[in-house]
């Protein structure tokens, strides 16, 4: 099983991210934990719920969490897609998610995401990173720890530094 | 100044050990030149002609003497000896080895700088009025305000990865803009309304390939919510700026494609959200930040014009003439504030070299409270010198050559380092602003003319911001050689204005008379006692225009 970062730590993931193409020319998987784009989701809602296994829904940049609020409590998942790191609104998509519409499942960075990344994606509200298959994920791991110091608030501690004094 | 406390500096030195290993990674190969390009960047180190540039941050420009010594040190150390101070009050080094650069941020910590967010498609440094703290006119010190946005950009995790970079600046003086808060991103005006601090918020404005000058968005933003309503503005533009095409990315595009009320609306709408919540300021830190901002120890004795001053200015000519261009009047009764120009003939705008670093050092220390400033004219300011000083400080200065007398004269020219250092240059901009200054030499013909803002920039990008100069120059390919464009009428002065296309460009041997013959006009129609900037206002482009191109009927 491939491997994700999840809650600061490196774990199994039971998850299966299919594109709107794979899903068009297999059809759906009758189980098993899958993550599909918001447009499937969208036009198979109940076909999808009742299958067996778990869903969720990967947003791409453009794709914002006001299209699913309606939808979050019954999705355990909410994967954001980076199909190329240096494109920034996937970072204001979960903060969104968290603060906005107070979800509290999971929040999976997936894409290109990479190391020097992950502290940033931490604090808005990812809590589970599915690290560029190229890369080492060991050392990945480090990115969560690049600074012990913040100035602003954030997810994890809305307090900003001058009401954490 | 702001003065570090504990978990600063620790931010600091964890940041050089990050870049330390995302440098060693990079060299490494671990990572590739696509990703270590934002890394680098957001450290202030781009790739330019012969080597990389790293821009060292000065947040509002301001500097205390024992950084300056820093600041030469590395000059020395890593670099050919010199450095730049650029328009937006930072520092450039043009030599340095990218080997090198995680041993120079570590050195820059030591003395609590660094180089963050000093370039890349994130929050840069904030700029303010190279008077701030002193100028009479201010409602009050715009610093305090700059540290707090300082702190809310420095890593802000949710706007690392912005469509475009971001610049915003601070502004305390009424009706008039040194701040040029005009052309910003964001543009933060400080407004004293019942007697309550609150702020007039600007965004989309900015210079670069579609010049334009910002739209207010927040009317009257009280003093508690400015750091919400800023993230409220950042949200609506990191999810709706253009990402596709680089030269639309900017936050004045989206505001113009919006339209200055709906980008209203989709901000108030963020800014409901977070109003009264955690990100809200409190008066204690408000405080905390004033305190740090604190006055020098003036001497409460010291009187406007003593008599020392009185006789250096009857005695000295050269004094006089330079107290009068560059000397300031201050709010603290028998102090002065004073401009060392950097813009000596045969020497690129805003450098500066190590000895001379040091040597400004001792003269802040001697005069000054140890406390500089840099001015985005690529000058350096001491802000709190005794007036019965000034000659002595103006002696020392003449020795260093930074006491040319000719702040805000025709010959105190912007320049970007154009084609002799950067790869995205259309043309050179030293060699055209060498020679306006040799052609334009004689002082008393100089001062005769009065204030006239030349700018030069060596393509559209406007580093040099050609557009906001009385007269502008950039410099355009033509079919693969050098020619230059010129406006007229911009203005960074009073207020924030885009100049006018003259006409067609200029092949690099005609800058020099194109330039004496707008002067000449403006000499033969000046009305007594009007600017350059009010005859153009008065008399339109048209004589201008006509008088440009003259020969060439
Ligand atoms: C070789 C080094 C440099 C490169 C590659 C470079 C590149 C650029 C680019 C691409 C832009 C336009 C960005 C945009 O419009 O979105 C820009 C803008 C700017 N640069 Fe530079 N630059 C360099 C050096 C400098 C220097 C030395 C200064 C200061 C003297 C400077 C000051 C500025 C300023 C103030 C702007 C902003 C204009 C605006 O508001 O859009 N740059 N630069
Ligand atoms: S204006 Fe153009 S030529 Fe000048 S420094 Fe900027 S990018 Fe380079």
């Amino acid at each position: 099983m491939p491997a994700i970062i999840k809650d600061g730590t490196i774990v199994d993931d039971s998850w299966q991210r299919l594109t709107a193409e794979q899903i068009e020319q297999q059809g759906l998987p009758a189980e098993g934990d899958l993550i599909v784009p918001l447009p499937v989701w969208q036009a198979q809602r109940d076909a999808i719920a009742a299958r067996a296994g778990r869903t969720a829904v990967c947003l791409e940049p453009g794709e914002e969490p006001s299209e699913i609020a309606a939808d979050l409590d019954r999705l355990p998942l909410v994967a954001i897609d980076f199909p190329a790191f240096k494109d920034g609104r996937g970072y204001s998509y979960a903060r969104e998610l968290r603060t906005r519409y107070q979800y509290t499942g999971e929040v999976r960075a997936v894409g290109d995401v990479l190391r020097d990344q992950l502290f940033y994606m931490h604090r808005v509200g990812f809590n589970a990173f599915q690290i560029r298959a190229d890369r080492d994920i060991e050392d990945a791991l480090n990115g969560l720890k690049d600074f012990s110091v913040t100035y602003q608030g954030d997810v994890n501690d809305p307090r900003p530094i001058y009401r954490r004094r | 100044m702001y003065v570090y406390q504990d978990y600063d500096r620790q931010l600091l030195n964890e940041r050089v050990a990050q870049f330390r290993d995302q440098t060693r990674r990079y060299l490494d190969g671990q990572l590739s030149d696509d990703e270590f390009l934002p890394l680098r960047l957001q450290n202030g180190l781009y790739i330019q002609r012969y080597a990389p540039m790293l821009r060292v941050s000065v947040p509002y420009g301001m500097l205390n003497s024992t950084q300056l010594r820093t600041l030469g040190h590395i000059a020395r150390t890593w670099d050919k000896g010199y450095a730049h101070v650029s328009t937006r009050q930072n520092i450039q080094y043009n030599w340095p080895e990218l080997e090198n650069v995680p041993d120079i941020l570590a050195e820059l910590a030591k003395v609590e700088m660094h180089a963050i967010q000093t370039s890349g498609n994130c929050i840069r440094n904030v700029t303010t009025d190279e008077f701030a703290g002193i100028n009479a006119a201010e409602v009050e010190d715009p610093r305090p305000w700059c540290e707090i946005i300082r702190q809310w950009a420095t890593f802000n995790p949710e706007f690392a990865y912005l469509p475009r970079k971001f610049k915003i600046a601070v502004n305390a003086v009424p009706n008039e803009d040194p701040a040029l808060i005009g052309v910003h991103d964001i543009g933060v005006q400080i407004v004293h309304r019942d007697g309550e601090t609150g702020f007039t918020v600007l965004a989309g404005g900015g210079l670069g390939r579609t010049p334009m000058t910002g739209e207010v968005i927040g009317e009257f933003v009280p003093w508690q919510h400015l750091l919400s309503y800023l993230e409220a503005i950042l949200r609506v533009y990191n999810k709706y700026g253009n990402r596709d095409n680089k030269y639309k990315a900017r936050i004045k595009i989206l505001v113009k494609a919006l339209g200055a009320e709906k980008f209203r609306e989709l901000t108030e709408a963020e800014f409901a959200e977070l109003k009264d919540g955690p990100i809200t300021l409190t008066a204690d830190e408000v405080d905390r930040m004033r305190g740090h901002f604190s006055e020098p120890a003036y001497d409460g004795s010291a009187t406007d014009q003593p008599a020392a001053l009185t006789e250096a200015l009857a005695s000295s000519k050269a004094f006089n003439r330079w107290y009068h261009t560059n000397v300031h009047a201050h709010r603290q009764p028998g102090y002065a504030a004073v401009t060392l120009t950097l813009k000596k003939t045969g020497r690129a705008p805003g450098d500066i070299t190590d000895t001379e670093f040091d040597a400004v050092a001792d003269l802040a220390d001697q005069y000054s409270f140890g406390e500089l400033r840099t001015t985005h004219q690529q000058n350096i300011v001491l802000g709190d010198v005794r007036q019965d000083q000034l000659f002595a400080l103006w002696e020392a200065l003449e020795v260093l050559g930074f006491a040319t007398p000719n702040l805000k004269l025709l010959t105190d020219i912007i320049a970007c380092p154009g084609g002799d250092f950067c790869s995205l240059a259309n043309a050179k901009s030293i060699p055209v602003a060498e020679a306006i200054q040799r052609h334009f030499e004689d002082m008393d013909y100089l001062h005769d003319l009065g204030p006239i803002d030349l700018n030069i920039s060596g393509c559209m990008n406007a580093c040099g911001h050609h557009h906001i100069g009385h007269i502008g120059i950039l410099g355009v390919d033509k079919k693969g050689r050098e020619y230059y464009q010129i406006t007229l009428g911009g203005r960074g002065d009073k207020t924030s204005r885009i100049g006018e296309k003259l006409g067609p460009s200029f092949e690099a041997d005609e800058v020099v008379p194109v330039i004496a013959r707008l002067v000449d006009l403006y000499v033969e129609q000046r009305q007594p006692d009007e600017l350059f900037i009010d005859t153009y206002e008065r008399l339109g482009i048209d004589p201008f225009k006509e008088r440009a191109y003259a020969s060439h009927h």
